[in-house]
């Protein structure tokens, strides 16, 4: 799994974070989404789906 | 038989109003005729009270179409924006970036954004903790008798913690209060609530003016050193900020306290498995955010396109209402949508938030909150129970936002 992210268009909820921490932060200035881990290990990669299903401004791309 | 040509056409029928009055005897139901309109016309048009008609969209699918796609508008002020019937009406306020379009809005959410990320709120759940359990105290002292959950608790833990956030003095908490309490009260005049409505928006001119002043270390200090300073925004863009989180915080949060109390004063079984297992709350509150979908009367948008969702073109110029409830409870997302599943897998895929760039700013502190004050009532408070029948409890089917006017509990 590789994930991207287009950050221009998060509107910084946290809904990543609070579903899959060890993956997505939000940084200090401005709550924006960053990716902690781009390639995450396979026992993530059910919580980045349901992430990227549930982000509200389609951020989050996961390629399989 | 041709129909006699003296008939005159009949008058076309007048669209039905947004349904929000639950079934007779479910109070925590959203309206039954959602149901019959997620599948025979989930886009379907209500008439609103001031006769002009909108759009209402009942399916999770297209609501989330719509609230995702910016051609759709939050600015009141665009042709169609169906703004009657909407609590506080037409206005030329100043209403904050909740009524705005990017680039706008964009630009004045992101100025705030870091103050609701997870991990500053995660760092206030010990103070909300404090708060919660010094009202709890209060609370312990009058025991044997009734006593209104929602002034007791429901209210005043949103109002203390978004005080704190934006720094309200301590000795004005009273005040802040007082006027919050008088506007969102049903059983004062229209013209209690306008004045109530002034004094507050004059308080917060006055509070922006002293922070103004020497600006401390909260949200509104913070806006003014870094904002309002360098001239990125105006005085009363500071007020606006004030007036839009602290309004869009109050009552939503209180109103889900009520209701989340009472359904588990109501579902013993659910309660005793919450108090055993304390880590299922989080996700408890995700299906109480589900089940409840408090907010009523909207969110509203105008379309500035002609654009076509689940089928139906929505031509630019025309509004759309949104029923958060229908979208939460369509069974196309849902399993089993009407019952509450405090496990239910999928649950935070909920709107009760909204979706798209407007998703709500606040929800992070909005979930700690429940989280904090669900949990302390259920250690502090196990036998708690509503003091009297709960059909006689008055339900706010008459108000954008739903909950319980009054909850009069014992224990
Ligand atoms: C259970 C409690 C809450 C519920 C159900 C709720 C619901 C919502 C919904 C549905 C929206 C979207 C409106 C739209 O799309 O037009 C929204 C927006 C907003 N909420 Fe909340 N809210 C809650 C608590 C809070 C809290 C605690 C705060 C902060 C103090 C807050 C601040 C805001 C703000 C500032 C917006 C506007 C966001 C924007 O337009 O970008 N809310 N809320
Ligand atoms: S869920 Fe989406 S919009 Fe929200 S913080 Fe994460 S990436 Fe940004």
């Amino acid at each position: 799994m590789n994930i991207t992210l287009d950050a221009d268009k998060c509107c910084a909820a946290g809904q990543c974070v609070l579903i899959a921490p060890d993956v997505f932060d939000q940084r200090d200035e401005d709550g924006v989404v960053v990716l902690l881990d781009a390639a995450p290990p396979a026992d993530q990669h059910d919580m980045v789906r349901e992430a990227a299903a549930i982000c509200p401004a389609a951020v989050i791309q996961v390629h399989e | 038989m041709t129909p006699s040509p003296a008939s005159p056409a009949p008058a076309p029928a007048a669209a039905p109003a947004l349904p929000v009055q639950p079934p007779q005897g479910c109070p925590f139901d959203p309206p039954a005729e959602f149901a019959r309109l997620r599948t025979e016309a989930p886009l379907s048009k209500i008439s609103l009270p001031d006769g002009t008609e909108a759009w209402l969209a009942t399916r999770y699918a297209d609501i989330r179409a719509i609230l995702g796609d910016t051609r759709f508008s939050s600015d009141t002020t665009r042709p169609g924006y169906p703004l009657s019937g909407m609590t506080g009406g037409a206005t030329t306020e100043h209403r904050g970036f909740i009524r705005m379009d990017p680039p706008e809005h964009t630009r004045l959410r992101r100025m705030v954004t870091r103050e609701f990320m997870v991990k500053r709120v995660e760092a206030m759940r010990p103070d909300i903790q404090r708060l919660t359990d010094e009202l709890c105290d209060a609370m312990e002292k009058r025991a044997g008798q009734d006593v209104d959950l929602v002034e007791a608790l429901a209210l005043p833990v949103p109002s203390l913690v978004i005080s704190l956030l934006l720094g309200v003095p301590y000795d004005d908490h009273e005040v802040f209060q007082r006027l919050t309490g008088t506007l969102l009260s049903r059983t004062v005049t229209d013209e209690e609530r306008e004045s109530a409505r002034s004094e507050l928006r004059a308080y917060l001119h006055q509070l922006v003016s002293a922070k103004e002043a020497a600006p401390g270390d909260d949200i509104l200090g913070r806006l003014i050193t870094e904002q309002q300073v360098p001239g990125e925004i105006t005085h009363d863009d500071v007020v606006a900020f004030a007036a839009l989180l602290l309004i869009a915080g109050h009552e939503t949060t209180a109103n889900m306290i009520g209701l989340s109390a009472l359904t588990l004063m109501r579902d013993r079984e659910t309660a005793d498995r919450l108090r055993a297992e304390p880590n299922l709350i989080r996700g408890a509150v995700e299906e109480l955010l589900r089940f409840h979908s408090i907010i009523r009367n909207g969110p509203r948008r105008a379309a500035t396109e002609d654009i076509e969702i689940g089928g139906q073109l929505i031509r630019a110029g025309e509004g759309v209402v949104v029923a958060v409830p229908s979208a939460n409870r369509d069974p196309e997302v849902f399993e089993d949508p009407d019952a509450l599943d405090v496990c239910r897998p999928n649950a935070q895929h909920h709107v009760a938030f909204g979706y798209g760039i407007h998703q709500c700013l606040g929800q992070a502190l909005a979930r700690v909150e429940l989280q904090v004050v669900i949990g302390t009532l259920l250690r502090r408070f196990p036998g708690m129970r509503p003091a009297v029948p709960v059909d006689e409890i008055p339900y706010r089917s008459d108000m954008a936002i739903y909950g319980c006017h009054t909850l009069p509990v014992t224990w």
